[in-house]
């Protein structure tokens, strides 16, 4: 096995999904197999090749810098789970 | 043992864009919590960025202000992370191809000198929300009116060995930034924000460190005395055979104290990846070229003129060149009078003083170009010598008037027709028998000294308005004479 | 009439509205009928919208009855569930957006809707497009209205099953690796995904940036060319459509394929392709140079790679996408969250299901610090390789031609135990979304009575050339107008 329930514990945590002790066995098993599978791609060539982010050799399109939106708060804040006096709210955050 | 400070500055320049850097919301300060965020703000699903041409046009300015490699292709990257604030779960920074390249930054420094900083790279990012810890019990409640305010972030190499050097690169950056209008640099609000990274070593050590960052300084002030305590801090643990960690800090104000953010313990893996909604940017030499003749004077170069077109100091040329608004007010009070080593005098001296005693800021200050020329040219013409000069500088920043009114109206013509000038001396001579006598038996060398009681007393008599140069050739002839 | 309306062609519904022989208002009751009759057999729509379709149908009649009208006036017609819809649930299939509504359209929803369609409903999908079988998803599974055993495909297996099966004439789907070409192959439907920048994807829910592409999927290449003329173009919300001119796709379909040189690559006939259907896409081919194209044996050395890449790209660009999904602005928010890190943990585990959640730690691992290198990175040099494979056989070649898929319609529970066995499904059609080009699947025949679908690729932004292929192949065949029982009522 190419990857220990360990590091999948801990990329669980970087992507704060989370993960019993119960799931780890299972979930490590099929993710330790896709990586196994992707890992062929080691073994292509690629000295000099530039990683392609995008398919074309597109140019950036730029927005002039005009302010085109309005108030939206009541709309979007109509979807949130929690919200009050127009902030959306979470768990208290200690830094 | 003594210690050095390494420092590296890093400054989050809030850009003065009319919108957000990738969507068309307003970035004006101030407005109800998400009154300012729309769903692309927000990270809302399907949401895409679309970049705003300003935003690179200011990042260029930048660079070319402080002579840096423009990047001619430069990428945006997603750094991600979690935290409430920020709405998509990840920024859209640029990490590995930035904007802006290396550069050097030249730091006016108070005795006239420059210190060289060297400028690592500038990039662009997007800024986060706000959170808010303590409006709600038990809740932190996010306005996200911030998030999308396009960034400049610009980073040092640790060049800096003292918290003046800090503060004095942050005061010429501001003054840069201002000058170049891509940001008002307004660091109570937010415009303006500094991490420091500071670590120390043995004096004449040069192996850096652990350093320690610390997040989010909002004045001067705080920089320096962050700086401060953050060096003790350091050493103390140094000097009990501790070791630094390497962590991130807050600067507490209150307590004059730096402190560990507990919420940044967790190991934060950034997975920089380029960010696949926006195409890479290409500048061309045909754009840099015309963002750099649209480029407004920089302070260094104001500082180069005033030296050569008006033959100030260094140190002067500097200090007014640095800050824009008193530039400006210089250069329209020369305008006027032009008289430039009288003016950069009266506006380094009396002017800052009154200024600062007051609380006021150049643009608004009672003494405005017109009055403090007029005030010049009366020095210039002799009608005033220095010393009345300052009482009528009251009178102009208490509003009585111009130069001209408060000198008729408290009659504070200098003395200056000969006639006026022996009818004073005679009487002094007459009134001191003795210590003209005293002159006139004493050795050339300790006359001088003596000849400075009469002078006094010619002031006193004529109330400080005789003046001085016309006078003295007068009161030296009458004194020699044995008359 | 009636009867004959249900499994019509989009062209041939919009001209029996043009020409008065049907309101609105009757073809979407008709339609919409049908859905109740048969959709909890198929599941293939998660939302119908009976009142608001309807109240669209009056509108588009009074509008046509005024002598001015929308091209599409009162035209029935399907989207998938990760396309926004303003103030309707747009689900993508999950629990985590199973109560959201969101306060916009999709740039692909309002042309559409600009065109004067009315859409029925939301389409079944994998959730969060992430799926070649329409299993994953939140809502259950969808079937394949040719054999209500098996699956339709994905990730737009409901909207290809909703056409098959005659919901509507045509429906929008999205393509990232193969979700719309192999659903329309398993579903004997066209579909086509577009050149990458030819469609806006803003306000379809992102899966993977530089792969998704928004295209129709309906009975012919024809309708798919009507779609794609009112869904192309450059838009300035979303910075990665193509400042390109948009040809009438529609102009020019009926050209003639004479001296059109058709790629054949070696690596799309191998042992991966199940036999029954390489005899049907040979046969396919065979019909084009009948008609004139040239066939040209080609070499795609990295198609079997491409899975790898895939599998590295998407899933990466994905754990980036789908952080967003916190509990926090919208979406699932799990209940007394203990703290901050507890609200996004439980958030998400109950809000995401497996497949996207395998997806997102595989992802997030691939970007991780000492694997960026050997896997993202890797991957996307991978991926520059693969376009140029393609670049390459563009020099010989104007069409490259293949399966859609490797094999028919699977049963149920057939591939979703092993994630790899379910990967596979997308063989010929991940590299397509890797270089970005254009992609048309064809209904293609029928082997043991389940669709095969013939898949031709073109140059970047030649949309043209593949439509016209296409199109002429559906003038010599009837395949794509083979109607599965469902729709006539009879057991074929």
């Amino acid at each position: 096995m190419s990857v220990t329930p360990e590091v999948v514990s801990q990329v669980a945590a970087l992507a704060r999904l989370d993960m019993t002790d119960a799931d780890l066995p299972a979930v490590t098993e099929r993710f330790a197999r896709v990586l196994d599978m992707v890992a062929s791609l080691h073994t292509i060539p690629t000295d000099g090749v530039m990683p392609m982010s995008n398919p074309h050799d597109m140019v950036q399109r730029l927005r002039d810098d005009i302010v085109t939106e309005t108030d939206q708060r009541e709309t979007l804040l109509a979807v949130a789970p929690q919200s009050e006096a127009g902030y959306f709210l979470v768990p208290k955050v200690i830094d | 043992m003594s210690y050095e400070m390494v420092i590296g500055l890093e400054v989050h320049l809030q850009l003065a864009t009319a919108s957000k850097i990738f969507s068309g919301s307003s970035t004006a300060f101030g407005a109800e919590p998400n009154a300012q965020a729309n769903a692309v703000d927000m990270g809302m699903p399907g949401m895409l960025p679309v970049l705003n041409a300003q935003a690179i046009r200011f990042a260029v300015m930048f660079g070319l202000g402080i002579g840096a490699k423009i990047g001619r292709h430069s990428v945006f990257d997603r750094k991600n992370y979690f935290y409430p604030d920020l709405p998509k779960g990840y920024q859209i920074s640029q990490f590995f191809e930035p904007i802006v390249a290396e550069g050097m930054f030249d730091v006016p420094m108070p005795d006239g000198s420059l210190w060289p900083i060297r400028i690592t790279r500038a990039h662009l990012e997007e800024d986060a929300g706000k959170s808010v810890h303590d409006l709600f019990p038990g809740a932190t409640a996010i306005d996200l009116n911030r998030a999308g305010t396009p960034l400049l972030e610009i980073v040092t190499e640790p060049d800096f060995r003292t918290a003046e050097q800090a503060v004095c690169y942050l005061k010429a950056l501001h003054a840069l930034a201002i000058a170049l209008e891509i940001s008002d640099g307004n660091m109570a609000e937010g415009s303006m924000r500094c991490d420091v990274n500071l670590s120390v070593r043995p004096a004449g050590s040069d192996i850096l460190g652990t350093r320690t960052e610390i997040k989010n300084v909002n004045s001067f002030r705080f920089v320096e005395r962050a700086i401060a305590v953050e060096f003790e801090r350091q050493i103390d643990i140094l000097e009990d055979g501790g070791e630094i960690i390497q962590e991130t800090r807050l600067y507490d104000a209150e307590r004059n104290e730096t402190r560990s953010m507990r919420s940044k313990e967790v190991a934060n893996d950034y997975r920089y990846f380029p960010e696949p909604d926006l195409l890479p940017i290409v500048i061309d030499d045909q754009y840099i070229e015309s963002v750099r003749a649209s480029l407004p004077e920089l302070p260094a170069d104001k500082r180069r003129r005033f030296i050569k077109d008006f033959q100030l100091g260094d140190y002067d040329a500097a200090q007014l060149a640095n800050d824009r608004s008193t530039a400006d007010f210089f250069e329209a009070t020369v305008a006027l009078c032009q008289e430039p080593k009288l003016t950069a005098n009266w506006v380094l001296g009396d002017l800052s003083a009154a200024l600062n005693r007051d609380e006021c800021n150049i643009a608004g200050s009672p003494v405005t170009p017109e009055l403090l020329a007029g005030l010049i040219r009366r020095l210039a013409d002799n009608t005033l010598s220095s010393k009345l000069a300052k009482q009528v500088f009251e009178g102009l920043w208490a509003g009585e008037g111009d130069t001209d009114s408060i000198i008729e109206q408290r009659g504070l013509k200098q003395v200056s027709d000969s006639g006026s000038l022996e009818a004073l001396v005679d009487a002094v001579i007459a009134q001191n028998p003795d210590q003209v006598a005293q002159y006139r038996a004493a050795d050339p060398d300790k006359r001088k000294k003596l000849s400075g009681f009469f002078v006094g007393q010619i002031m006193k008599a004529s109330q400080g308005q005789a003046n001085p140069q016309l006078l003295n050739p007068i009161l030296m002839a009458k004194l020699a004479s044995d008359d | 009439m009636m009867q004959n309306v249900i499994g019509a062609s989009a062209k041939t519904q919009l001209s029996l509205l043009d020409r008065g022989e049907i309101s609105a208002v009757e073809l979407v009751t008709e339609h919409l009928q049908h859905i109740r009759r048969h959709n909890s057999v198929l599941n293939a729509v998660t939302e119908i919208l009976d009142e608001s379709a309807l109240a669209a149908a009056r509108a588009a009649d009074a509008q046509r009855a005024s002598g001015e009208h929308k091209p599409l006036a009162g035209l029935p017609l399907l989207h998938k569930d990760n396309f926004c819809t303003r103030n309707i649930t747009t689900s993508c299939a999950s629990k985590m957006l199973a109560d959201f509504k969101p306060p916009y359209d999709a740039t692909v929803v309002s042309h559409l809707h600009t065109a004067g369609t009315v859409t029925l409903g939301k389409c079944n999908m994998d959730e969060f497009a992430m799926g070649s079988s329409t299993e994953s998803s939140f809502y259950g599974p969808c079937k394949n209205p040719w054999d209500v055993t098996r699956v339709p495909g994905g990730s737009s297996g409901g909207s290809a099953a909703a056409v098959a099966a005659g919901f509507a004439p045509w429906a929008t789907g999205t393509d990232t690796g193969g979700s719309i070409r192999q659903p329309a192959s398993l579903c004997g439907v066209t579909g086509l995904k577009p050149t990458y920048g030819r469609v806006s994807r803003y306000g379809i829910v992102a899966f993977a940036s530089s792969l998704d592409q928004a295209g129709p999927i309906a009975r012919s290449v024809e309708d798919c060319a009507m779609m794609l003329n009112h869904i192309a173009g450059e838009d300035p919300l979303d910075a990665t459509t193509a400042a390109i001119d948009c040809p009438d796709f529609t102009h020019g379909l009926s050209d003639d394929i004479n001296g059109l040189r058709i790629g054949l690559p070696r690596q799309y006939f191998g042992s991966d392709l199940d036999p029954a259907v390489a005899v049907l896409v040979h046969a396919a081919i065979a019909e084009l140079e009948a008609a004139g194209a040239i066939l040209v044996d080609i070499d795609l050395p990295l198609t079997h790679d491409a899975i790898a890449t895939y599998y590295v790209i998407a899933p990466a660009e994905a754990s980036a996408n789908l952080a967003r999904y916190d509990g926090v602005r919208f979406g699932h928010r799990c209940a007394d969250p203990a703290d901050l890190q507890d609200l996004y943990q439980r958030s998400r585990s109950e809000g995401f299901g497996e497949e996207v959640q395998r997806r997102i730690l595989v992802g997030t691992y691939a970007l991780s610090a000492g694997s960026y290198e050997a896997y993202f990175k890797k991957a996307q040099q991978v991926r520059r390789l693969i376009r140029a494979d393609f670049d390459r056989a563009f020099e010989s070649v104007d069409l490259i031609a293949g399966p859609a898929a490797p094999s028919v319609a699977f049963t149920l529970g057939a591939k979703n135990q092993d994630p790899l066995t379910m990967y596979m499904e997308d063989v010929f059609t991940l590299s397509v979304n890797l270089a970005g080009l254009p992609g048309l699947s064809l209904p293609a025949g029928f082997t043991e009575k389940l669709p095969v679908g013939l898949q031709l690729i073109g140059r970047a932004f030649d949309e043209a050339t593949v439509l016209r292929a296409g199109h002429r192949y559906q003038m010599m065949t009837d395949w794509h107008q083979h109607r599965a029982p469902m729709i006539s009522g009879v057991s074929s």
